[in-house]
Formats: structure tokens, C-alpha cells, sequence
């Protein structure tokens, strides 16, 4: 089995209302449970919003703190799935479940590196 | 080569492995003599020399593993297996994660046989950005583990239609020649029509491959009636039928026939039909020809479809019917659109409207035939 990360790209300022949120998290949390099911969940995680985050760079032995995200943009990781999959095929039809969960936010589907060889 | 890219899953490996192979069979075959199934010697050289590699060039236990994996793989057999493999590397190579450009570089390298230096002067891309495409394109294969399978059903459907996108655009590209280096360009066409027939062998019961198959030969037979001795471009309806390929005719009907009776339409089928009614006459039926193009419309609806069918509609119902399916589609940037404009407004005896639609479409093309034949007309309109 290889694995997959799916991170979820979401605009950045307030959170959609309960009523637009709620049924999303709750089929989120069914997809996650399929996941589980299926022997392919690994990992998931929500993040909470970009403008808490900090940002850390080593240069000429200095680490230089900036706050806020690493990218400057109105999109940023908002959480991330990893699932194990037997090939990108079946990694993309988790992805696609997941992006039709979280409609219209971005998926974006990369392999791991490791666990690759020998275990498929 | 698409056995061992299954059992290997890496490319740069294989055609390393059977360039390896090809070199000792020049060495060795004028001496020991040909091998009773030389396809066979191949594979079985190139899989030995793929572990000799792996083996020789790391110690990494992954690829120790991998080498250990090819020796239980067992000698891979030549006819069935090798016809699965390669409709699987075509699925691979037009995997819908790999971008379009690096799907038609793929494809033409891995199941066409052209070299990246060909592949980059058909495209006119510079050889380095093919290369680069290739090389990202079998990294992400391989990274991302984009598996060699037939698809499953239900994914066939939409991924067939990716693979059949890629070898018609192979096809369009050197049949339209927008301008380039015209001999590898009508490569590019045989090359289309070469896979066409590779896939119409390996998937006999789909009939849109069939039907892209007969689209492609039925096109293709017109190829020399297409351009004038000066290099012009020639209308359909002004072509010197004696000029047409009657065997790629003949062909490409009777593929046609074959999906008719199959009753299965899709796009593909459709177009081909509507070039099998071209190919027949003269006259032209035209009635028909609109019947397939309505069709045509109900099943792909686009733009190009619309301004194709206006053709047709000129012929049966009059330009002026036609004019006002025409004015109403959005197709200012194509030069097809504003000439099949300036034909019907010249039709109407609006000359002036026409000569300034010509012009509109001469701005909007490079290519020399095109061209020619645009000024020719406008000039008619004295």
C-alpha cells in the first residue's frame, strides 16, 4: 500500500453559518467512517485558520519568525486527509469523495514518499 | 515493452533494459542466428538486464526487493499478455492526472515510437521542454504510482474518451498543420491512424473506436485533393475526386456500415458518417448530411457542431437560414467561423459585408493554404 495526502484548500476569512457548515461536517464524518471501514484511513485533520499560523525560516544560522502563513494568497490548508491506497487510482476516487463533500474547495492529491516497495 | 513496464513499473528502466537487449541482439543474433521467438529473447534479455541494473546500481534494499520480485515474475508469455499490456500502457500514458500536452508526448514516445526530438518538432515545442514533459510525466507515474490497468467499468467510459481525445488530437494536429515542418506533421496523421488501428484491434467491441478510427481514414483520404498544385487550400465541394484515397474511402465506409448496424451512436460514429456521405456522390446528400449533424447536436452540443450544421442547413433550407443560425454563435476568434460568414453573405449579394467577414478571417489565420484561399475569394468579390 502506498499513501496519499489530500489537503483541503479553503478561502480565508469566517467559516460558512452553522446551517451551510453542519450538514458538511456531518457527511465529512461519514466519509471518514467509510474511510475507516475501508481500511484506507490513516490520518485527518481540520486546521484552524491561516492567520494564527507562524511561519519559520533558518538563514545564516538565524531562524526568522513572520507571522502568519508561509504563501501569501486568499486560499490556504485548511486540513488534510491521508489515506492508504494500492494506487493513485483508488487515491483519487477517495479524493473525489472528499471534494464532493467539501464542495466547491479545492482537493489536491500527493503521493507520499516511502512505504512504496516491496509492500504492494 | 509494456510487459516489462508492468512487472518493472518504471520506464526509464525498461527502455533502458531493451535498448540494453536490442544491442546484444545486434551482437549476437548475425552469429548464434535468429531465436525462434526473437519477441521472447527480447524480453527475457531486457528483464535480465533489469535486474543486472538494479542490482548493480543500488544497494538499497527496496531494490534488491524489486530485482528479487522480477525472478519469481516467471518468462512472460507473447500473445495474450503483451496485447493486455499495451492497451494498459494507453491507458497509462493518457491518465487523465497527467496533463494533456504530457499525454500526446507520452503517448507518441512510449506507443508511437517517435523520438523526443520528432515529438517536439510536430508540436513545435523545443526539445527540452519535451524532454522535461516526458521525464515529469514518468516521475509522476512512478511517484504516484499511476497504476498500469485496464480501467474498471465503471471508469471506462470517461477514461476512453481520454485516450481517443489524445489520438484525435494527435491526428487534427498534423492535419491542420497550422504551419511547421510539413513531412514529420503528416507523421503525426499516419501515426494517429496507426494507433487508431492499434486500439480498434485491442478493443473491437467499442464502437466510438471504431467510429474515431473511421473518421480518421475518411478524412485522411482526402489529403491530397486538399491543397491545389499552388498550394491552396480546396473546399470539399470544389475537390478533385480523383485525387481521393478509394482504399481509405472503401475502408473507413465500411467501418461506418459496421457501426450502423451496431446502432450504438456516439460523436465519433456520428462525424465519420457524416464524412462516409461526402465520400459518396456526387451529388451530395445534404438532407442526410443535416439529419447527422442534428444528431451530432443532440449528443455533443457545441459552437463548432452549430457552425458545421449552418453549412448543411445553407444547402437545404438556403444561406439566408443559415446565416441567422451563424450570427447568433460565439465564435469571433475563429477564422472558420468568420469564412463560412463571408461565404453566406456572399451568396446573399451583401458583398461588401462579405469582404470585410474574408478579411476578418484572414486576420485569424497563419496558415499559407488558408490564406491563399481567403484572398482568392475576396478578390471574386470584384
Amino acid at each position: 500500500m502506498k499513501q496519499y495526502l489530500l489537503s483541503i484548500y479553503q478561502p480565508d476569512g469566517d467559516p460558512p453559518p452553522p446551517e451551510v457548515l453542519d450538514p458538511i461536517m456531518r457527511d465529512l464524518a461519514k466519509l471518514n467512517d467509510e474511510m475507516r471501514a475501508a481500511g484506507a484511513w490513516v490520518f485527518a485533520v481540520g486546521l484552524h485558520e491561516a492567520s494564527t499560523a507562524t511561519t519559520l525560516r533558518s538563514r545564516d544560522g538565524e531562524v526568522l519568525v513572520t507571522d502568519g502563513p508561509y504563501a501569501e494568497g486568499k486560499e490556504h490548508l485548511g486540513g488534510f486527509t491521508i489515506v492508504a491506497a494500492e494506487d493513485l487510482d483508488a487515491a483519487l476516487a477517495w479524493g473525489r469523495k472528499l471534494a464532493e463533500v467539501l464542495s466547491p474547495l479545492a482537493v489536491e492529491v500527493r503521493p507520499i514518499q516511502g512505504l512504496s516497495q516491496g509492500e504492494g | 515493452m509494456a510487459v516489462l513496464v508492468r512487472v518493472l513499473g518504471d520506464i526509464d528502466l525498461v527502455e533502458e533494459a531493451v535498448q540494453d537487449a536490442f544491442a546484444a541482439a545486434v551482437q549476437r543474433w548475425p552469429t548464434d542466428g535468429i531465436p525462434p521467438s526473437p519477441a521472447g529473447w527480447i524480453i527475457t534479455t531486457a528483464r535480465n538486464r533489469a535486474i543486472d541494473r538494479l542490482r548493480r546500481e543500488s544497494r538499497r534494499d527496496a531494490k534488491h526487493a524489486q530485482a528479487a520480485l522480477l525472478h519469481e515474475a516467471g518468462a512472460p508469455r507473447e500473445e495474450g499478455p503483451v496485447r493486455d499490456d499495451r492497451l494498459r500502457l494507453i491507458f497509462t500514458c493518457c491518465h487523465p492526472a497527467l496533463a494533456p500536452a504530457a499525454q500526446v508526448a507520452l503517448t507518441l514516445r512510449l506507443l508511437g515510437g517517435l523520438t523526443t526530438p520528432e515529438i517536439a518538432r510536430a508540436f513545435l515545442v523545443p526539445e527540452a521542454t519535451t524532454a522535461q514533459r516526458i521525464v515529469r510525466a514518468k516521475g509522476k507515474i512512478r511517484d504516484a504510482r499511476i497504476p498500469y490497468r485496464i480501467p474498471y467499468d465503471a471508469d471506462l467510459p470517461e477514461r476512453l474518451r481520454a485516450v481517443l481525445a489524445v489520438v484525435y488530437l494527435i491526428f487534427n494536429e498534423g492535419y491542420a498543420a497550422s504551419s511547421g515542418d510539413r513531412l514529420v506533421r503528416e507523421d503525426l496523421c499516419a501515426e494517429a491512424i496507426r494507433l487508431g488501428r492499434l486500439l480498434a484491434e485491442l478493443m473491437p467491441d467499442e464502437p466510438e473506436v471504431l467510429g474515431l478510427l473511421a473518421l480518421m481514414l475518411l478524412t485522411q483520404s482526402r489529403r491530397a485533393a486538399r491543397t491545389s498544385a499552388t498550394g491552396e487550400l480546396v473546399v470539399l465541394s470544389d475537390q478533385d475526386r480523383a485525387l481521393w484515397d478509394r482504399e481509405l474511402v472503401a475502408e473507413g465506409q465500411e467501418i461506418v456500415r459496421r457501426c450502423l448496424r451496431r446502432n450504438q451512436p456516439g460523436p465519433y460514429q456520428i462525424q465519420a458518417a457524416i464524412n462516409a456521405v461526402h465520400s459518396d456522390g456526387p451529388p451530395t446528400d445534404w438532407w442526410q448530411i443535416l439529419q447527422l449533424y442534428d444528431q451530432l447536436m443532440a449528443v455533443a452540443p457545441s459552437p463548432v457542431v452549430a457552425l458545421n450544421r449552418a453549412v448543411a442547413v445553407a444547402e437545404v433550407d438556403g444561406p439566408e437560414a443559415a446565416l441567422a443560425i451563424v450570427d447568433g454563435l460565439d465564435l469571433d476568434r475563429s477564422y472558420v467561423f468568420h469564412s463560412v460568414r463571408a461565404d453566406l453573405l456572399r451568396r446573399l449579394g451583401r458583398a461588401a459585408e462579405a469582404a470585410t467577414a474574408y478579411d476578418e478571417a484572414l486576420a485569424r489565420t497563419a496558415n499559407a493554404a488558408e490564406i491563399a484561399f481567403l484572398r482568392g475569394r475576396r478578390d471574386e468579390l470584384g
